[in-house]
Formats: structure tokens, sequence, C-alpha cells
């Protein structure tokens, strides 16, 4: 319940605060969203699985982001920022389709 | 159940504060992200990124340059064939002007005379009106009509038929009026001069007399039928 009022909390600060995206942090936004992604696609599979730890969601987010963002700027420091970032993106959705496939096996055994 | 579930809404665990903040910045960086795209500059593009989009345009650039030059070239020759066509097809608009005049499928006008065959006791006859013809032809008629009615082209024949003469099929009447057009003085000239016509339909037993006119008007058209036996030789 709580995580859903902060779910509404962020959709609302975002739409009425409108801020803009800092000039240095605009290339790993978009990683950091999927590799968040990934980590709440995780966690709802565990919540179904019965076998969710609090502990385990706030690090696995905190270092995928931080993961995903630090290959970004690796990239870019190597001159393949782009390539690498694609990389990222693949990895991180096939992680989350295996992990939605998971939620959808338990729910609907199929 | 749900009433521990109530009472940790109120009294939340650091834990659950702590994913809730989480999945709220999540939430927060999305929306942000997503009206940044819609914005759709190109202040977030890499610097890579951007070369290879310029390298792109570039190559469009070219693409589209090099396409340009071929569509004008085109234009311009297609404008260049059309002319050439258009002043084709005026002047052979002109020549087919010049020849149905000359093959009597058109009306004409122009300047020249007007001459009256006066015929009281029928002594003119067929060849003595074709004579008549051939002394304007030489004196340069481009185009002759008898009556207003015959047509003289190359075809014409003059037939003398029960007192009265048929011009290329047509029956003339007397008195018969030849009007030609061609220069008025030079075809006058060549209905006066001694043996001309004048003198040839008097020996006949005729009189004769020609006006020059400014302005003489034929309308009556030649029966033309096509060629049966002859061809264009090229």
């Amino acid at each position: 319940m709580i995580p859903v009022i902060g779910l509404a909390i962020g959709i609302v600060a975002g739409l009425l605060l409108e801020p803009t995206v800092p000039r240095d942090l605009q290339p790993y936004l978009p990683i950091a969203i999927v590799a968040a992604l990934d980590a709440v696609i995780g966690a709802l599979r565990a919540l179904g699985e019965r076998r969710f730890n609090d502990r385990v969601f706030v690090v696995s987010f905190i270092s995928n982001v931080l993961i995903a963002s630090f290959m970004v700027y690796l990239g870019d420091q190597l001159g393949v920022g782009s390539q690498l970032s694609t990389g990222v993106v693949v990895v991180l959705g096939i992680r989350i389709f295996a992990n939605a496939a998971a939620i959808r096996r338990r729910i609907f055994h199929a | 159940m749900p009433e521990s579930r109530w009472r940790s809404l109120f009294r939340p665990t650091v834990a659950q504060v702590v994913v809730a903040a989480l999945i709220g910045g999540l939430a927060f960086a999305i929306v942000v992200q997503v009206r940044h795209e819609d914005k759709d500059d190109y202040s977030g593009v890499r610097g890579d990124d951007l070369v290879e989009l310029l390298k792109s345009l570039d190559a469009a650039n070219e693409r589209l340059s090099t396409q340009i030059d071929d569509l004008t070239a085109t234009r311009d020759g297609l404008l260049n064939s059309t002319q050439r066509s258009a002043s084709a097809e005026r002047q052979a608009k002109e020549r087919a002007e010049e020849l149905a005049i000359l093959a009597g499928t058109k009306g004409a006008t122009g300047p020249g005379v007007e001459v009256v065959i006066n015929d009281p006791d029928k002594d003119i006859d067929a060849s003595a009106l074709l004579d008549a013809v051939e002394k304007l032809r030489d004196g340069g008629a481009e185009a002759i009509a008898i009556n207003g009615v015959a047509r003289v082209v190359a075809q014409t024949y003059f037939l003398d038929d029960d007192d009265e003469i048929r011009v290329g099929g047509r029956e003339i009447k007397r008195p018969y009026l030849i009007e030609a057009i061609g220069d008025s003085s030079t075809l006058a000239g060549a209905v006066r001069f001694p043996g001309g016509l004048i003198d040839g339909i008097s020996t006949r037993g005729g009189t004769a007399t020609v006006t020059e006119q400014d302005k003489v008007t034929i309308t009556a058209l030649a029966d033309i039928k096509a060629p049966e036996y002859a061809r264009p030789s090229s």
C-alpha cells in the first residue's frame, strides 16, 4: 500500500514540478529508468513467490541504477556510449521479460 | 489481517518507506523523462550520436542536391523539347493551311480580281472557260472560284453538258463570274493583255470584263476525295 502511495506521489510530483533534466544526467536517466524497472519487476516476482525482502529490493534497485549508469558513463568515455547503452538496455530488457514471464506463469498458470 | 494492514499504513516501517521512496523516485523519473522526450530537442543527445546525425543529414543533403540537379536537367530538356515541338506544330499548321487553300478545302480571302464573262449566244464552252482559268493561273492566281459555287483546284474538270458547263460536277449558270485571289494588278494584266482572257472570250463571241478588288473572299470548297492509288512515296 505504501509503495503505491509513493508511486502516486512520484507521478503527481513529476507532472506538477515539470523539472528539466540536468544536462549531465540526461544520457543516464533513460538507462537508469530501465534498470530500476528491472528491479521493480524482479521485486513483483519475488512478491508473488512470497520471498520478497525489502532489503534485497533496495540494494538491487540502487545497485542496478548505479551499475547501469556507470556502464553508460564508461561507454561514453571509451567512445562506445551508444553501443554499450544499447547492450545494457537489451540485457535489462531480457531480464524484465524473463521476470514478467515468471509472474505470468504464476498468475495464469500458462 | 486487514486491520494490521491499516495499522501498517499509519506506522510504516523504515523499509516500507524506503521502498515507497524508491518507487516514487522511479515514477518521478519516468514522468520527467517522458515529458522531456516530448519536447523533442537535441540537448539530450550524445555527441557521437549528434555527429552521426549530422553525417546522415549531410549525406541526405548531398543526395537531394544531386537529385535536384538531375531533375532540373530533365525539366530543362523537357521544356526545350516542348518548345521545339510547339514550333514544329506551328509550322505544320501553317503548312497545312497553305495546302488547304491549294487543295480547296478551306475558304480563302485576299486581293484579287473578279472576271465577268457574258455569253448571250451560248458560245462559250467548257474549253473556253478552262482557257480563261488557265490564263488566270498563268497570272499567278492562288485560289479560283466560279460563280461562287465551284472551287477550281488541280482535280477540277470542265465539261459541256446540255448548253450548260459543269465545273467539278457543279452546274454553273451564265453569266460566269470568276473570282481569283492573287496579285490583282498582275492578274488584271494577264486578263487584259492582247491574246489574253478578254481577247480569247471575244473571239469566241462572248464579252468579258475584269475588276480589281482589294478583297476577294472565296467560300466555295472543292469536293476532295482521298487518293485511292497514290501514296506518299517517302
